[in-house]
């Protein structure tokens, strides 16, 4: 379990997070919801070291994770795909999957993983000696998503993987990620402004507002509750 | 890419056919030539392993470095040094290149360190004091009886072996000694570049955060940069003081930091075969247009101004010819060429 402990983030004078406690369950899919600026990739951003909280704790497993780096956090089981997807255009499709489990020693296990990634997206199986700069945004997404899987983590945070996707392909890749969730037990955490998608798949919903929590609860009764659609999701 | 037959299939074998190929090359080359061509090769060969260095630093790992001349420098006063306590010569040269070479490494490691945290233009303006303020040490006073203030320090010049005949010239050994030290650069980086290592530089180049939350160790990967590259440069420069026999201040200069620059981004930034091209370019060319200004039977002053601005000129039309670098340009060329020989 994920456990976030009154955290509070600020760059500079301006405070992005002033104060939030979350927890994320095991092997269920969590949406952090909101509007811009409401905190939503500076809270993912610190969870996995990128950012260093003023104040508050992280914590997964019962393991500190607020004072590590992120490499060594990805490490400890916490995988996260950045907003933007950070693929590597210079590297083929191939080196930008390997690069995510350069870390590990198991090498048996590194080329099981590569092939697990390889048969959850086709796409990117006919693709894997082509740059990674002539790829598609969903072929793209999908190499963020399997890069941060080789990995083979506990839990994936994905900062707005729906971002500039055209809606078919984002309904591919939230049906993905429910069923990484089902079908293997991976605890998703997932951050969107398009909060039907992300709700569609969500078991858990969690809505910020200016860097604090305003509403925990479970996805389909947010979807449902219409004062709080309109004021904060904004459909 | 179609998979290649047998060994050729591993980077490794492939890089030392070239290797060899290129030292045969090299020795039928230096056979033909006269003396003054053995001193060119050996020039170029040393600006290849400085250039190659850099093409790690900079070209795949994106840290930029005007400082390359200070390692160079760290380089040469390292193997002077050395020499200096071993009056007698008792330790072969390979030794003394392999002390300087370790030296420059660990100079390498620690302003690598400092490097890490810097980035862009603080990086290139923290480079760029080292290449000015490293040469100047031994000119201070606390140092200049060590290092030999602007006279420098001698260096030995090694003999060559009684089996390769009395008619076997120093320059001719020379030139030998240098082009087997910038093949095995070459050799060694260009497994670096294919390896993991390789792909680590790129990555953290491109996204550092993407980086590091793919595992790298984007620190500890800049620090290793700087390393295998200022180890380059400190062997080219060790070779350059065998070379001239000399190490000064004045041997070190900007002006040798900003060369080796222009020759990464004429070869091609991150191109080890561009780091040769580049090579070649920043040292036949000055010598070219000299060539030519003499033809041209200028005074020595408008000689000397006109090498300079023709030297400009070649680099500006490089450029716009080339925007990628000459070996960009000939990948570009040869699928050109490739793809109308396929459709026939």
């Amino acid at each position: 379990m994920l456990s976030v402990h009154d955290l509070r983030v600020s760059y500079g004078a301006v405070e992005a997070i002033s104060g939030v406690s979350l927890e994320v369950p095991d092997g269920a899919v969590t949406a952090v919801l909101g509007a811009n600026g409401a905190g939503k990739t500076t809270l993912l951003r610190t969870i996995t070291g990128l950012v260093r909280p003023r104040s508050g704790r992280v914590a997964y497993d019962g393991v500190e994770l607020t004072s590590l780096r992120a490499e060594e956090i990805v490490r400890r089981g916490v995988a996260h795909v950045p907003e933007g997807r950070g693929v590597i255009q210079d590297l083929t499709v191939d080196e930008n999957l390997r690069l995510g489990a350069l870390w590990r020693s198991d090498r048996d296990d590194r080329k099981k993983a590569l092939e697990e990634v390889y048969e959850l997206f086709p796409p990117l199986d006919t693709r894997r000696r082509q740059s990674a700069y002539t790829l598609s945004g969903g072929e793209r997404q999908m190499l963020a998503i399997g890069r941060a899987l080789m990995a083979r983590p506990k839990l994936l945070l994905l900062d707005e993987p729906s971002l500039g996707l055209a809606p078919l392909i984002t309904a591919q890749i939230m049906a993905l990620l429910r069923q990484l969730s089902s079908e293997s037990g991976l605890t998703v955490l997932l951050v969107e402004q398009n909060a039907r998608s992300a709700l569609s798949i969500a078991d858990q919903g969690i809505v910020l507002a200016l860097g604090k929590v305003v509403v925990t609860a479970e996805a389909s009764r947010l979807a449902e509750d219409e004062d709080l659609r309109h004021h904060y999701l904004g459909f | 890419m179609t998979r290649m037959p047998g060994p050729l299939r591993f980077a490794a074998v492939r890089h030392g056919l070239v290797v060899i190929v290129l030292a045969a090359a090299v020795a039928g080359y230096t056979q033909i030539a006269g003396s003054f061509a053995d001193f060119q090769l050996a020039q170029i060969a040393i600006y290849v392993m400085a250039i190659a260095g850099l093409t790690v630093l900079t070209g795949l790992n994106g840290q930029v470095s005007l400082g390359h001349g200070a390692l160079m420098a760290i380089g040469g006063y390292s193997a002077a040094l050395v020499m200096q306590h071993d009056p007698n010569g008792h330790l072969p040269l390979a030794v003394v290149l392999v002390i300087a070479t370790a030296a420059t490494a660990v100079a390498g490691g620690i302003i690598g360190v400092a490097a890490a945290r810097l980035r862009g233009p603080y990086l290139a303006g923290a480079t760029l004091a080292l290449a000015v303020g490293i040469p100047q040490l031994a000119v201070a006073r606390q140092f200049a009886h060590t290092l030999g203030g602007e006279q420098g320090l001698t260096v030995r010049s090694p003999q060559a072996p009684s089996f390769l005949g009395s008619s076997f010239s120093l320059e001719h050994w020379l030139s030998w000694i240098c082009a087997a030290g910038a093949l095995v650069v070459l050799f060694l980086l260009s497994n670096l570049v294919t390896s993991r290592y390789g792909r680590t530089f790129r990555a953290v180049r491109d996204d550092e955060i993407a980086a590091a939350l793919a595992g790298i160790h984007v620190a500890r990967t800049q620090v290793l940069a700087f390393v295998v590259s200022a180890a380059s440069a400190g062997l080219g420069g060790a070779l350059l003081g065998v070379v001239t026999s000399l190490v000064a201040p004045a041997g070190f200069t900007l002006v040798l930091s900003i060369a080796l620059l222009t020759g990464i981004v004429l070869g091609g930034l991150g191109s080890i075969v561009g780091a040769v091209w580049g090579s070649i370019l920043v040292v036949y060319v000055p010598q070219w247009s000299t060539d030519l200004a003499h033809s041209l039977s200028f005074s020595t002053v408008m000689g000397s101004y006109f090498a300079v601005a023709f030297y400009g000129l070649v680099l500006i039309v490089v450029m716009l010819v080339f925007p990628s670098g000459l070996q960009g340009g000939i990948v570009r060329l040869w699928g050109m060429a490739a793809s109308r020989v396929r459709r026939g």
